[in-house]
């Protein structure tokens, strides 16, 4: 990536003795690019680019599921159809759709917010961490190894709704097998669902089981790409274990640590059926993020298409705002992608 | 994301504590002494891990073979008059192997679409120098920030404005616009770690830019495609939000949204929700054992480059 600006620069100036021919080829080499990339660009267009500018257009309307059709049809008595314009049809309402979110009015924004906040740190941070340690472990050479990678990687291939119930099903108040061990210690049984904090803290460690795997092979790979010179050589000048770390692996995690970390908490912040399933947003919506809220604005009771539009831009603008600050400390740190 | 860079050379000429040569045999013999404690302690520590991840499976499948009464007992006991009867209702007197069939195929079509398109498009970012490459190298970056609560009001207007609503490709469509940006990137980088010189030595061979690709260098890349494979079929066969809002007969619903029926707010009934769990994960398991001894590989390269 780094490499073909100037490349580019290149093909593109036309060399004085044989400028057709420079072109030409160029143009060929374009076409057949654009021949292998443009399925994935109309979809990616249609159904991505274009939802999103109409997302953002829906956001400044009042949009909802009563004053959608611009037309009212009733059928007459002999069997035809009559319509007439809307008189509620939906407009442009400019920002009241935000200020109704950012003061909660509707919704419980700020709520959410923290607990997105809360819920996304927290799983990224352990998603990396217990990977990382995963994967340092694995990177060494015993007997066993590739049994104890397949059996790590397991939770991976766990569709995120199974895990959601088979989580749900151990953290239940009742006959979940997690009660029953705090029961057998002498303590009260937790009712996990019924606090903020306590059905939060399900959803995290659900969302921490789901994710490790993910990291931990990422780094993995990221590991076995470091040369294993360095590390002998700085073992035979009396290196630590601790040095060898800090000096050696870290640095040459670094490319695969900022893709993954990004990637990671993007992912988290949008993850949905976790919390969807594991706390359903008990105990009142009190454990909800944004991604769930606004699932529920659009898709519950009455559909509110324009209150979750306007969500999903505020979703978007804070991970945007966060993927630029990211970019630019990675940046000042000599990481540049 | 920027090439790997050689960091570790440069910082091991940095490491701190470099000790006398006349000291070095002594750090030597104690690392190996230590070794037994430490390999005590890396299984130890594995063991613990392993357990954990297999763990809420393991419980599931036992679970799934209690009946109803034991299942919600509060006494828990490991194994308690196992049975299959909870997979004979599950199979039989509901709804599931519809919906189970119903993911299969939508599951199945989004994987070979979904290869199909993210290896083209792949293969031409990591080959070809043409105008719009950085660009679409963002929008691809970009996608994976867009939040389904956005997407999915306009989407599901799209797809009722075609018609496609209450149908199985109007998910397959949706599930691949989610999982190609990131394969493509990942299979971006796969492409990048074979050699150009293969296929300059295939165009002077008289192959042309399509058969280059689909006959010398595609097979060359089957762990990126394993990658791939899986996770095009993961996202799909796990996905709900958009499952939910555009399928609405209960007979073309997939099994996310199915699903969720056995577990309603009240009388939840977790001897259908266990068995089907646990069917669920015999064709994500498939999918895995065939993609996993490639994971490692395919994954770094799409991982550390970009």
């Amino acid at each position: 990536m780094t490499a073909t600006a100037p490349a580019l620069a290149d093909e593109k100036r036309p060399t004085p003795d044989k400028p057709r021919g420079r072109l030409r080829r160029t143009y060929d080499r374009s076409w057949f690019a654009w021949a292998m990339v443009i399925p994935t660009v109309v979809v990616l267009g249609v159904l991505v680019l274009f939802p999103l500018v109409q997302g953002v257009y829906q956001s400044f309307t009042n949009l909802n599921e009563a004053n959608q059709s611009s037309e009212i049809c009733t059928k007459t008595l002999g069997g035809g159809e009559e319509c007439r314009p809307n008189p509620k049809q939906q407009k442009f309402v400019g920002l009241e759709n935000y200020k109704r979110i950012l003061t909660g009015e509707t919704g419980k924004f700020w709520l959410q917010f923290t607990n997105t906040i809360v819920w996304t740190v927290s799983c990224v941070f352990f998603h990396y961490t217990i990977g990382l340690g995963l994967a340092v472990m694995l990177n060494r050479k015993f007997k066993g190894r590739g049994l104890y990678r397949v059996l790590l990687i397991v939770p991976w291939a766990v569709p995120a709704f199974v895990s959601a119930f088979a989580w749900r099903f151990l953290f239940n108040q009742n006959f979940g097998l997690i009660n029953a061990v705090i029961r057998s210690v002498g303590l009260d049984p937790v009712e996990w669902f019924a606090h903020r904090w306590t059905a939060l803290f399900t959803a995290i460690v659900t969302n921490i089981w789901l994710g490790v795997p993910f990291m931990m092979v990422a780094i993995l790979g990221g590991l076995q790409s470091i040369d294993g010179d360095v590390y002998e050589a700085a073992e035979m000048d009396g290196a630590s274990a601790w040095q060898r770390f800090r000096h050696i692996t870290m640095p040459g995690l670094r490319p695969v640590s900022a893709t993954v970390i990004l990637l990671g908490t993007i992912w988290t912040f949008n993850m949905f059926p976790i919390i969807f399933f594991v706390t359903g947003g008990e105990p009142a919506g009190k454990s909800e993020i944004l991604v769930t809220g606004a699932f529920r604005a659009a898709f519950e009771g009455l559909r509110n298409y324009s209150l979750a539009a306007s969500y999903g831009v505020i979703i978007l603008s804070l991970l945007i705002v966060f993927a630029s600050v990211y970019r630019r400390v990675m940046k000042t740190q000599g990481e540049v992608f | 994301m920027g090439e790997i860079l050689p960091v570790a050379a440069i910082d091991a000429a940095h490491v701190e504590g470099a000790l006398p040569r006349d000291e070095r045999r002594g750090p030597v013999t104690r690392r190996r002494e230590r070794s037994i404690l430490a390999s005590v302690a890396l299984h130890g520590t594995l063991i613990v891990a392993v357990f954990i991840a297999l763990f809420p499976v393991i419980w599931v499948l036992l679970s799934s073979l209690k009946p109803r009464t034991e299942i919600v007992r509060s006494n828990i006991e490991l194994f308690n008059s196992p049975t299959l009867d909870n997979y004979r209702a599950v199979l039989t007197e509901t709804n599931f192997p519809t919906w189970f069939l119903n993911s299969v195929i939508v599951a199945g079509f989004t994987m070979v679409i979904g290869i199909t398109m993210s290896a083209s498009a792949g293969y031409a970012l990591a080959r070809f120098n043409f105008a719009g490459k950085r660009g679409l190298m963002w929008v691809f970056l970009i996608t994976q920030m867009f939040p389904v609560a956005i997407l999915i009001v306009p989407i599901y207007t799209i797809m009722a404005n075609l018609g496609l609503i209450d149908t199985k490709l109007s998910l397959i469509i949706a599930y691949c616009s989610t999982a190609v940006p990131f394969c493509a990137w990942m299979m971006k980088g796969y492409f990048e770690t074979i050699p150009k010189e293969l296929d300059e030595a295939a165009a002077l061979d008289g192959l042309g830019p399509f058969a280059t690709f689909y006959r010398v260098i595609l097979p060359l890349a089957k762990p990126g495609i394993a990658v791939t494979a899986f996770y095009t079929f993961l996202t799909a066969w796990g996905e709900v939000a958009y499952a939910i809002a555009f399928i609405q007969t209960d007979n073309k619903l997939t099994l996310g949204a199915g699903l969720q029926q056995f577990v309603p707010q009240f009388n939840q009934r977790w001897e259908l929700l266990t068995p089907a769990a646990i069917l669920i994960l015999i064709p994500a398991a498939l999918v895995f054992f065939f993609a996993q001894r490639h994971l490692v590989a395919g994954l770094t390269a799409g991982g550390t480059k970009g």
